[in-house]
């Protein structure tokens, strides 16, 4: 029976535990990241890859634009695959409930100098000429990004190991402690600390934790370059993102480099099937066609399925484990794992090496859930 | 396509120019039988032809009649159909 | 949308589709119908016969199919199958829902690509697929043609292309003489008109060199194919032509019953003495099940239809002729088996996967079919692997069936789902 020896063991590579391999690895920390599948090949494949500030709450806020800063601050180091495309966002409003709400989110940016301007509905129809007459305006938020995500999630991971980190991919985790990795071959890492990046599959090892699988589905179109020229979302986006437990659609669309346009949303509790369901693509495209109907005859060439790891409070969980002394969790960032994977890495290796984080940590502690009473 | 002088010929164009076709004729093979070769640019820029003839290559898509992506190795010609070889 | 019912609906109007139709339909009762996405039926070999017969097989199931009442849906693709017993099709029309109680695949094969240096030049085609261009009226008289590859397919296309003028430079047959003069005297013993099909081609190609044992390194030309070098391991040469049709041999067209989660072996759907798969009324037949050419589709597709029609007697008067059938194929196999040679014809700047551009050198380096996939969208383009999956099986290992989602086929966004 092996036995490896590391500093921190990170169980799981999809984008968020290979942003933690790196930022411990330029700590001069010895890390070992360990993965069942290949890096990237999870909800980090499955999703769209948009860079965005979200202003749902402070804490949600601070974590993004900490963590946009440093994508942007990444970007010349990262290479062509990564397709890194400063496309912006664009909130869509379709009525006047939601052109106040463009007005709210301006003010809320304008104020904590993110850049975002209003747009006339003759100022939409400019920007996305594919967009349905008749739209009530929108917000354009430059500063937002798009890139592709596994490519990332490995550029991410090779640059750990180019600091030191060794990776074992293609080997599936047993147990988990604060202080040991058991794999199911029998081998045994033993680490001065662990972290569960782990995604949906974080609660199978370490029990009771609140991150429950929220299902999405995807469509992507042939190539159509220019036909959408941002990130298009719909302000009802954030009414599903929050709501309830039951299943929800909302209008997302993606352009990516090559011109191919990603079409989402859904969400779904609940589900852990990873078939497509036709009911429920058939509810996205019908939301998406009534902001673009000349979606309707552009070729959908490919479906498929993910599952974001969500938690009670939409904030995600870094920090210490409560009981566990050494295990540290990084994982339920819903669907802002792509952009959030910076932000968490650094507050994560501030935390592991006992230095103040550059952003408060306080809101996405794991033991804030033992203490709030607050489960949507 | 044969030499049965009781086939109708259609008009149409490929790019903006007239071209008489055999009725039955395929598009991909009305477009190269009108001396054009490049279909399309590959995702890199590289000119591209038909290479499958049979649906699955996806390599013979051209715009017909304002919808992109057909794949033109699939349809048959009709009368009036205009027909665009992707130069974008 | 409502919903049209057959009793046995089959997919793909080849000889086996059409044969299976026709036992399921000559037993009266049922409600037949056959889809396939080309605008006439015939599947591959049979092109371009439906309107006017020239081989004997294809003009005596063609008036087999008009006379026994059977519906046929050209120009139909199958995108989903939405539920158990419903499949949904796009045509010309719009979406249609279709539901039946037993399904038929006979979806047949498409050419095995292998990528060599310029193999995406424009002219450089598929051998069926210059064959499929010209019967579909590409005017090739007067045009110096170099057919490469592997396969008895490769003298049929040299003869078809003859006979509409094409001026046959070559056929380059990978196959060492070796295991073709076996394959042949093994034919004279079991399948004599086989044989004698075969010489006949050969007769109609005088002045065509014939050349086993060449494979081609390399197309070369400005913008569009000039020549092709051509090799027989020990020297090489230039061939200059207008059109190389190119392909390595026969691939099941999986897709649609990896979605009916239909087992499969070795690239093929698994399937009973009755022609059923695992999974419940559903039967596969002919190229799906292993490549062996006409006869094998004509008997397997009697059989599977014989059996959804309910007469199992019927389908079992079949089985001698369809064990000798399957022997062919077997041969067929062993003859034609690509040889080692053609893993290295790319080099690392070749393309691999056409639809994304991803180059030989790019997954070369990739450890696993799926990090390949995710790192360098290799396979995952419009034709979903179609073209490069059995390739990248061919080059690096990597297993060749990918799990298959809806659509099968790209198919416009509204139409995706039936309301």
């Amino acid at each position: 029976m092996t036995t490896l020896i590391c500093d921190v063991a990170v169980v799981g590579a999809g984008i968020v535990g290979a942003a933690c391999a790196r930022a411990l690895a330029r700590d001069g920390l010895r890390v070992l990241v360990i993965d069942a599948r290949p890096a990237g090949s999870g909800a980090t494949a499955a999703g769209m890859g948009h860079l965005v500030v979200m202003d749902d709450s402070e804490p949600q806020f601070a974590l993004n634009r900490y963590s946009q800063q440093l994508w942007a601050e990444l970007r010349p180091e990262l290479p062509r695959e990564v397709e890194y495309e400063s496309c912006g966002t664009l909130w869509v409003a379709a009525d006047d409930e939601e052109l106040v709400e463009v007005h709210r989110k301006q003010a809320f940016f304008a104020a904590r100098n993110v850049d975002a301007q209003a747009l006339s509905p003759r100022e939409l129809a400019q920007a996305e000429p594919n967009l349905r007459p008749g739209l009530a305006g929108g917000l354009r938020v430059p500063g937002d990004a798009v890139i592709y995500p596994p490519c990332a999630a490995q550029w991410l991971l090779d640059d750990a190991v180019r600091r030191g980190a060794r990776t074992m991919i293609g080997s599936e985790v047993r147990s988990l402690t604060g202080h040991e990795v058991t794999l199911a071959d029998g081998t045994r890492v033993s680490a001065g600390s662990t972290v569960n990046a782990a995604g949906c599959a974080a609660p199978r090892l370490t029990a009771g934790l609140e991150v429950r699988p929220r299902k999405g589905h995807l469509v992507i179109t042939d190539r159509y370059p220019g036909y959408v020229r941002h990130q298009l979302i719909e302000l009802g986006y954030l009414k599903s993102a929050h709501g309830s437990h039951q299943d929800s659609v909302a209008f997302n669309v993606q352009p990516r480099a090559t011109g191919q346009l990603l079409i989402g949303s859904s969400r779904q509790f609940d589900v852990t099937d990873p078939a497509v369901e036709p009911r429920m693509v058939r509810r996205m495209i019908d939301r998406a066609l009534e902001y673009l109907p000349g979606l309707a005859r552009l070729s959908a060439v490919r479906t498929w399925t993910g599952f974001r790891a969500a938690t009670p409070d939409a904030l995600p969980l870094i920090g210490p484990h409560l009981a566990e002394p050494g295990l540290f969790l990084a994982t339920g960032h819903e669907g802002l794992g792509i952009t959030t994977s910076l932000g968490t890495a650094e507050l994560l290796a501030a935390q592991i090496a006992g230095r103040t984080p550059a952003i408060p940590a306080e809101a996405y502690l794991p033991e804030r859930l033992a203490r709030s009473a607050v489960h949507v | 396509m044969s030499s049965e002088a009781t086939q109708r010929t259609l008009s149409l164009t490929i790019n903006g120019q007239p071209a008489q076709v055999a009725e039955g004729t395929l598009v991909a093979a009305a477009v190269l039988a009108s001396g054009q070769t490049v279909f399309r640019q590959s995702i890199s820029g590289q000119p591209r032809g038909p290479l499958c003839g049979m649906g699955i290559c996806f390599e013979c898509r051209l715009s017909i009649d304002g919808q992109a992506h057909r794949r033109s190795c699939q349809i048959v010609c009709r009368e009036g159909m205009e027909i665009s070889t992707d130069v974008a | 949308m409502s919903l049209e019912r057959y009793d046995v609906l089959v997919v793909g109007a080849g000889p086996a589709g059409l044969a299976a139709a026709c036992a399921a339909a000559e037993q009266g009762s049922h409600r037949v119908a056959v889809v396939d996405d080309n605008p006439s039926a015939g599947g591959q070999i049979w092109r371009g016969e439906a309107g006017r017969p020239k081989s004997p097989s294809a003009a005596q199931w063609l008036e087999r199919v008009r006379a026994s009442r059977l519906t046929m849906l050209a120009g139909a693709q199958v995108v989903d199958r939405p539920e158990p017993g419903r499949l949904l099709l796009e045509t010309d029309a719009g979406p249609r829902e279709i539901g039946y109680q037993k399904l038929i695949l006979a979806t047949g094969a498409r050419e095995l690509f292998l990528p060599f240096p310029a193999w995406t030049l424009p002219n450089v085609t598929g051998a069926g697929g210059l064959q499929a261009l010209v019967k579909g009226g590409l005017p090739i008289q007067g045009k110096r043609v170099v057919v490469a590859g592997s396969g008895p397919l490769l003298l049929a296309v040299a003869v078809a292309l003859r006979e509409h003028g094409a001026i046959v430079r070559v056929v380059a047959e990978q196959a060492p003489w070796s295991k073709l003069l076996r394959f042949g005297v093994g034919l004279a013993f079991t399948a004599r008109e086989k044989v004698q099909q075969a010489v006949g081609l050969w007769g109609k190609l005088s002045g065509v060199r014939l050349l086993s044992g060449t494979w081609p390194v390399a197309a070369e030309g400005n913008g569009r194919l000039e020549q092709v070098t051509l090799t027989n391991g020990r020297r090489r040469w230039h061939e200059p032509c207008d059109y190389l049709a190119c392909g390595f041999g026969l691939v099941a067209n999986l897709e649609l019953p990896l979605l009916l989660g239909c087992g499969t072996a070795g690239g093929f759907v698994t399937v009973d003495s009755m022609q059923q798969t695992n999974q419940v009324d559903v039967y596969a037949c002919g190229e799906l099940t292993g490549i062996g050419g006409l006869e094998k589709s004509l008997v397997e597709g009697q059989i599977a239809g014989y059996s959804a029609a309910g007469r199992e007697d019927r389908a079992s008067e079949l089985f001698a002729e369809r064990e000798k059938a399957r022997r062919f194929a077997g041969a067929l196999g062993q003859a034609f088996a690509l040889r080692e040679e053609l893993r290295k014809l790319a080099t690392p700047e070749t393309i691999v996967c056409r639809c994304e551009d991803v180059t030989a050198g790019r997954l070369a380096a990739q450890p696993d079919a799926r990090t390949a996939k995710l790192q360098t969208r290799c396979g995952m383009g419009p034709c979903q692997g179609r073209v490069c999956g059995a390739a990248t099986s061919f080059l690096y290992g990597w297993p060749c069936e990918p799990s298959v989602r809806p659509p099968i086929f790209p198919v416009a966004t509204e139409n995706m789902v039936a309301r």
